[in-house]
């Protein structure tokens, strides 16, 4: 196969994670190097008013600069982005992300799916797709895209997972490329950062 | 050579394809859109018509004038709440509003109003306030189905629970329920709110300058926007405003790469609000 993953150049990491979700993303940062150098845009269910705590835990645990996004923020290499309370987050083709109000996805506003979807279509086979530890289906969707775009996708092994659901939606899609405990990811990730 | 064309690039043809289309049969221009949330929709579009291309839209919209107006309509769909972002409203209440009291008349524009319920939230504070009577809201969206919508003022029941909450927190100290009729399953907001309200349509994109205003709210309608386009609708703003007139924009939206942001003083760069500098 001519675009193996060893030599593919990724250009972007998107995450998503629902309940369960603050603890695994903070060991996930914790253990990214220093020089990781792909953006990091992550989607994690929350509610309306809570995207100050969570950016403030994950700032303390992670070893790169952790943002809520803005509309029409530039994306950044080694940056990780989180979806604000209350919006979508969406990656437009100019590499900065967007926002929009259109209604929740599983009830949830940001969704996974969209999300994933948007960077699909802007990334193509240069994304890589994370679903973590969470309790209902959004992102299951989001990762049949990424793969039907040429993405990669990596779902949390569901029994290691905190809650297993949200894995497993994504795993019965047969659209995920490998299966990981959240020990496993960080390492991964890292590797197809210095490709 | 075809073979070399990705999902991803495809995709981006079979869309410029289409708002090309749109512009030569309708005269829509949907170019400077953010273009993620316009593939969203025009993909949620797609699975409403069973096709499976974007392009086969083309054929669609060329000859069939109402699958058109249907996809326009979906465009302007937002999924919103009374009082959303209820320290906004508190900050208005408490650093706006006692500005505005001081004009014997008072014009408000709700730049891109959607389905309506900030333009009745905003009637409600008013009102509460005592200077409703002293007030002109205009209400623009460019488009007429939201527009009808909003005119109407009817909302569903079931975020009842939610619209309380959040008018609490904005400061409100009365019933949220003395404001409306309970009909079923539904709420209609009271006429005596309404008539301080002229809905009319506007857009942002084509139109120009919308009078002489002490406040303009246009909040989550730029996100729809690319950066050339929300440069172009922040300046027919600020000139819309009145010499010391404010603005409130989206909590997450982003002034900073804008022309006007030197125009403009901050009541709270936070909560996304300012106020126009003596030019």
């Amino acid at each position: 196969m001519k675009d193996s993953v060893a030599e593919r150049k990724y250009q972007a990491v998107v995450l998503g994670t629902s309940a369960g979700g603050i603890n695994a993303l903070a060991f996930l940062f914790s253990q990214l190097g220093e020089d990781f150098s792909l953006p990091v845009l992550v989607t994690k269910h929350i509610g309306l008013n809570d995207d100050r705590g969570m950016l403030r835990v994950l700032s303390r645990q992670s070893t790169l600069p952790v943002k809520v996004a803005k509309d029409k923020h530039r994306i950044q290499p080694g940056t990780i982005y989180l979806a604000p309370a209350g919006y979508h987050m969406l990656v437009e083709e100019n590499d900065t992300v967007s926002l929009n109000l259109e209604a929740p996805i599983a009830h949830s506003r940001p969704s996974i799916d969209v999300l994933f979807q948007s960077a699909a279509s802007v990334y193509g086979p240069s994304l890589v797709a994370v679903i973590l530890t969470g309790a209902n289906r959004d992102g299951a969707d989001g990762i049949r895209t990424v793969k039907a775009f040429g993405g990669t996708t990596i779902a949390q092994c569901p029994r290691s997972a905190e809650m297993g659901v949200m894995p497993k939606a994504s795993l019965d899609t047969g659209c995920i490329d490998y299966l990981m405990t959240l020990e496993e990811i960080p390492a991964y990730l890292d590797g197809i950062s210095c490709v | 050579m075809i073979e070399s064309c990705t999902v991803a690039e495809l995709e981006q043809l079979e869309l410029n394809l289409l708002l090309k289309t749109i512009q030569e049969r309708y005269g829509h221009d949907f170019n400077d859109y953010a273009r993620a949330s316009m593939i969203r929709r025009v993909k949620k579009y797609m699975e409403t018509m069973g096709v499976s291309h974007i392009s086969d839209l083309i054929p669609l919209f060329l000859h069939d004038g109402r699958a058109f107006h249907r996809f326009v309509k979906s465009l302007s769909v937002v999924v919103t709440e009374m009082f959303r972002d209820p320290d906004v409203f508190k900050t208005l209440r408490e650093e706006v509003v006692p500005v505005l009291k001081t004009y014997p008349f008072i014009k408000i524009w709700h730049a891109g109003c959607a389905s309506g319920q900030e333009v009745y939230s905003m009637a409600i504070l008013l009102e509460e306030e005592g200077i409703l009577d002293r007030c002109q809201i205009y209400a623009t969206d460019f488009n007429d189905d939201a527009l009808k919508t909003a005119k109407k003022g009817i909302y569903q029941a079931e975020n009842i629970a939610l619209y309380e909450k959040n008018y609490r927190l904005s400061g409100g100290s009365r019933e949220l329920s003395d404001y409306w009729v309970s009909l079923y399953d539904a709420i209609k907001i009271n006429s005596r709110l309404m008539e301080k309200v002229t809905f009319a349509n506007h857009n942002l994109v084509t139109d120009g300058v919308f009078g002489e205003m002490n406040l303009v709210m246009c909040r989550n309608v730029l996100i729809y926007f690319n950066e050339q386009l929300q440069d172009r609708a922040l300046n027919l703003i600020d000139e819309s405003l009145c010499p010391r007139g404010f603005l409130c924009i989206g909590r997450r939206e982003n002034l900073k790469f804008s022309q006007i942001r030197k125009n403009l003083e901050d009541v709270s760069n936070r909560l996304r609000i300012y106020r126009k500098c003596i030019s």
